[in-house]
């Protein structure tokens, strides 16, 4: 059986699917060490990281360098060993500058006293949890939300774990060879996942167009009843985590609420492969695969690099651009942000960069809906894009949240489709951000109004 | 160092699908083309040369409304030239080509144009072209000729009885099965409008929109069907149900109704829900129109109707939202 569900789209063309082949058959290879590495102390959501060296202090590889900044937060760790260079705002893939900690290379690769291997099977589910939560391992599929919250506020309502191996965003495949040469750890990281959350039902979803990654998966989950391999339809936003568990499960998470509410926990492919790396050798979050792809990349690959490397030695690795480009992700081409330097550094969440130079984009000028309807078909939420978008552009907003303006996850399936070429996402980012000023805005006017009523009360209460 | 000269920054998604709204366009000329052939095939070359003078003069008039209005011009999408197709499918043969240039005039300028054109007219601006040849020259727009009958390529036709006829459906108007047999009506060889007479070139050219996503299927079927499954069980006069629902399923408009006019995008609903609604509301006006109206055929006029319904159809027929469903569970609990 292929799990799927309803709406989506089919990027890619006939010959290549989601654009894939130019690097879902090239080897994962190792970049060479960077002369510096840039840690921005923001790599996920949540407080940022406090620094805890000073400029000049040695670090060595694997060790912390700023803690967590609050529960939800997590800590970052020195991806190479050297000396801290300076502490200071650098650009972030986000486009503006963050708090960073620099530190420049001297190839020793010395490990920290703190790496060592953890034996998983003796320690209470506290210490388990601490150990990731140390690690500063967050989902790697993006969204970077820190693991140790996920799995805190999961266990006892979550009665099944799925690894999100859909990867279904185009052009990347750096989870796609993660499975398949080295299914150990993801597998590993799973059965992990599973003892701590305790569920008896622990899913690895992986899109069809990855199954030459199948046999190494089933051979590995073949001793354990709880695992299972969940083969996904080639479709995006298959990986979208309401749609994987609506497509794994059935269930829909229910609008406003968590994953933990429709009793899932969904972990990226390389989360879990961090939690099993954490346990086995005690090494925190330091490395991340990404693919480097594109229309103007001379060659593309899948690199294995140091958290921190300058995006620039990723493309100067793979022979730079055929042609300038004239437009740079930092992800893929459907929620990636487009980014203006190549000076950015790789981050916990970056699983793609891609290097465009053709007409990816199509933009037009004036474009003009034409009431088709292939955006309402598409869309993986069950909304109305082309209402949300009239209704947007007229500041309507009630009618927009109406038509579904909240419940939009940004996968950008209408816009793709959109034969007019309307930027739709871009509108409906706008509206969003004008909802919540309004509901801002009237909640300290309803407050202000409260603060007032309870004022006169107070006073005539004294005149009497 | 690179050259990032040329980067841009923009929203995403940063890539987008091959079809726009000109390929759109022009996969619907493409699908007209098998019932053109049979047209030219079945009415002479008077029929190509009036498909010809409706669609230049939808582009011309559609240029010179957006020189007078200062826009750029649209006619790149090519909607204009299905419009034109559509307007000369929509009338006899015998008609006049000063006609069908008022019709083009009509259906651009007054129906779509002034209401802001492509996407924001609320009418098929075909079917209004034809809504007004029909009230302008009641006459012309019903003076049907055989088929094959040698017609001259622009003057005026002097309809002798020699090659009048009759339109299948004025036959099944007073409740008998039409002279032409079930083959003549698939292929064409009957008295009509230029483009209604071949079902099978229509539902070719149908076929055709399917495979290429154009259109989906809800509108047609839900249309076809509900022609069918009328007239299959309430036959007027006697009779035999199967012939007489096949051939009020195949004669008249009912084809290009169902595949081209009615899953016109601007003027059909966009839900899946409402879709089908539309088309079982086509269906129904049609078949009323056919028994109890003055008129023998009723296809434009009930997808006119309907596309006056479109905003409330559209309005009524939210999906449910991902994720809502349980809520209400909950709160019936």
């Amino acid at each position: 059986m292929v799990y799927s569900f309803r709406g989506g789209i089919h990027p890619g063309t006939h010959a290549d699917p989601g654009y894939k082949a130019a690097t879902n058959t090239k080897p994962i290879e190792k970049l060479a060490l960077p002369d510096e590495v840039i840690l921005p102390v923001s790599m996920h959501i949540g407080a940022p990281a406090k620094p805890i060296v000073s400029v000049g202090d040695t670090v060595d590889l694997g060790q912390p360098i700023a803690e967590a900044g609050g529960f939800v937060s997590a800590p970052v760790h020195a991806t190479v060993s050297g000396k801290v260079k300076a502490i200071e705002p650098r650009l972030h893939p986000n486009g503006s500058k963050v708090l960073s900690i620099v530190i420049e290379n001297d190839g020793e690769d010395r490990l920290h006293e703190s790496v060592h291997p953890y034996d998983f099977a003796s320690m209470s589910n506290e210490e388990r949890i601490e150990c990731i939560r140390s690690a500063g391992i967050v989902g790697h599929g993006g969204a970077t939300f820190p693991t140790h919250v996920k799995i805190q506020s999961g266990i006892g309502k979550c009665d099944t774990v799925i690894i999100n191996a859909a990867e279904c965003e185009p052009y990347i495949t750096s989870d796609h060879r993660l499975l398949l040469e080295r299914p150990e750890e993801v597998i590993g990281g799973l059965k992990m996942l599973a003892d701590i959350m305790g569920v008896q039902n622990a899913i690895i979803a992986v899109e069809e167009n990855k199954s030459d990654a199948f046999p190494g998966i089933e051979k590995l989950i073949a001793d354990d009843p709880r695992l299972k391999l969940y083969p996904l339809k080639c479709k995006y936003p298959q990986g979208a985590e309401k749609q994987l568990i609506n497509a794994c499960t059935g269930r829909e998470v229910p609008s406003g609420k968590l994953p933990a509410d429709a009793g899932c926990a969904v972990f990226n492919v390389d989360t879990a492969g961090a939690v099993y790396r954490r346990f086995t050798t005690g090494m925190p979050v330091i490395r991340r695969i990404v693919t480097v792809s594109g229309s103007a990349v001379a060659e593309p690959k899948n690199l294995e690099v140091r958290i921190g490397t300058q995006v620039e030695k990723l493309i100067d690795a793979c022979g730079g651009f055929k042609e300038p480009p004239n437009k740079l992700l930092m992800g893929g081409p459907m929620m990636g942000v487009a980014q203006f330097s190549l000076e950015i550094p790789i981050f916990k969440g970056t699983n793609a960069f891609l290097a465009f130079c053709g007409e990816e984009d199509k933009c037009v000028a004036d474009p003009q809906c034409i009431r088709c309807g292939k955006c309402i078909a598409a869309c993986p939420m069950h909304l109305l894009p082309m209402y949300m978008n009239v209704y947007g552009k007229q500041d309507d907003l009630d009618n927009s949240v109406e038509c579904g303006m909240l419940d939009c996850i940004e996968c950008g399936s209408c816009a793709y489709v959109c034969p007019a070429r309307i930027p739709l996402v871009a509108q409906f980012r706008l509206t969003k951000g004008k909802i919540q000023a309004k509901r801002a805005a009237d909640k300290a006017k309803a407050d202000a109004e409260k603060a007032k009523a309870e004022a006169e009360k107070a006073a005539a209460d004294e005149k009497k | 160092m690179y050259d990032l000269s040329k980067v841009v920054v923009t929203s995403s998604p940063h890539i987008k699908a091959d079809d726009d709204t000109r390929s759109l366009m022009l996969d619907v000329l493409l699908a007209l083309l098998p019932a053109l052939c049979v047209a030219v095939y079945t009415f002479g070359p008077r029929a190509l040369v009036l498909t010809v003078i409706s669609m230049v003069a939808c582009a011309v008039f559609e240029t010179i409304y957006n020189k007078i209005v200062k826009h750029p011009n649209t006619i790149g999408d090519l909607s204009c030239f299905v419009t034109g197709m559509l307007i000369a499918f929509n009338v006899p043969v015998a008609a006049s080509w000063w006609m069908v240039v008022f019709g083009a005039l009509f259906g651009i300028i007054i129906v779509k144009m002034l209401f802001g054109g492509l996407g924001k007219n609320f009418m098929n601006p075909a079917l209004g072209a034809r809504a007004f040849m029909m009230a302008s020259w009641a006459g012309m727009m019903t003076t049907w000729t055989q088929p094959h009958a040698s017609l001259p390529l622009f003057g005026t036709v002097t309809v002798t009885d020699a090659i009048s006829t009759a339109t299948p459906l004025a036959a099944m108007k007073n409740g008998a099965l039409p002279d032409a047999s079930l083959t003549e009506l698939l292929l064409g060889q009957t008295g009509g409008v230029i483009g209604e007479t071949s079902a099978l070139a229509l539902l070719a050219g149908g076929v055709y929109l399917l495979w290429r996503k154009v259109i989906t299927i809800n509108i047609p079927a839900a249309y076809i069907l509900t022609v069918a499954v009328l007239t299959f069980l309430f036959p007027m006069g006697d009779v035999p149900r199967v012939q007489w629902m096949l051939s009020q399923v195949l004669s008249g408009g009912l084809m290009l109704g169902a595949i081209f006019m009615a899953t016109d995008y601007v003027t059909s609903p966009v839900t899946a829900k409402g879709q089908i609604i539309f088309g079982v509301g086509c269906g129904l006006l049609t078949v009323f129109i056919r028994y109890f109206g003055g008129l023998p055929e009723g296809v434009s006029y009930s997808i006119l109707i309907m596309n006056t319904l479109v905003w409330a159809i559209d309005k009524a027929t939210h999906p449910r939202k991902f994720g809502y469903a349980l809520d209400k569970k909950k709160e019936a609990q």
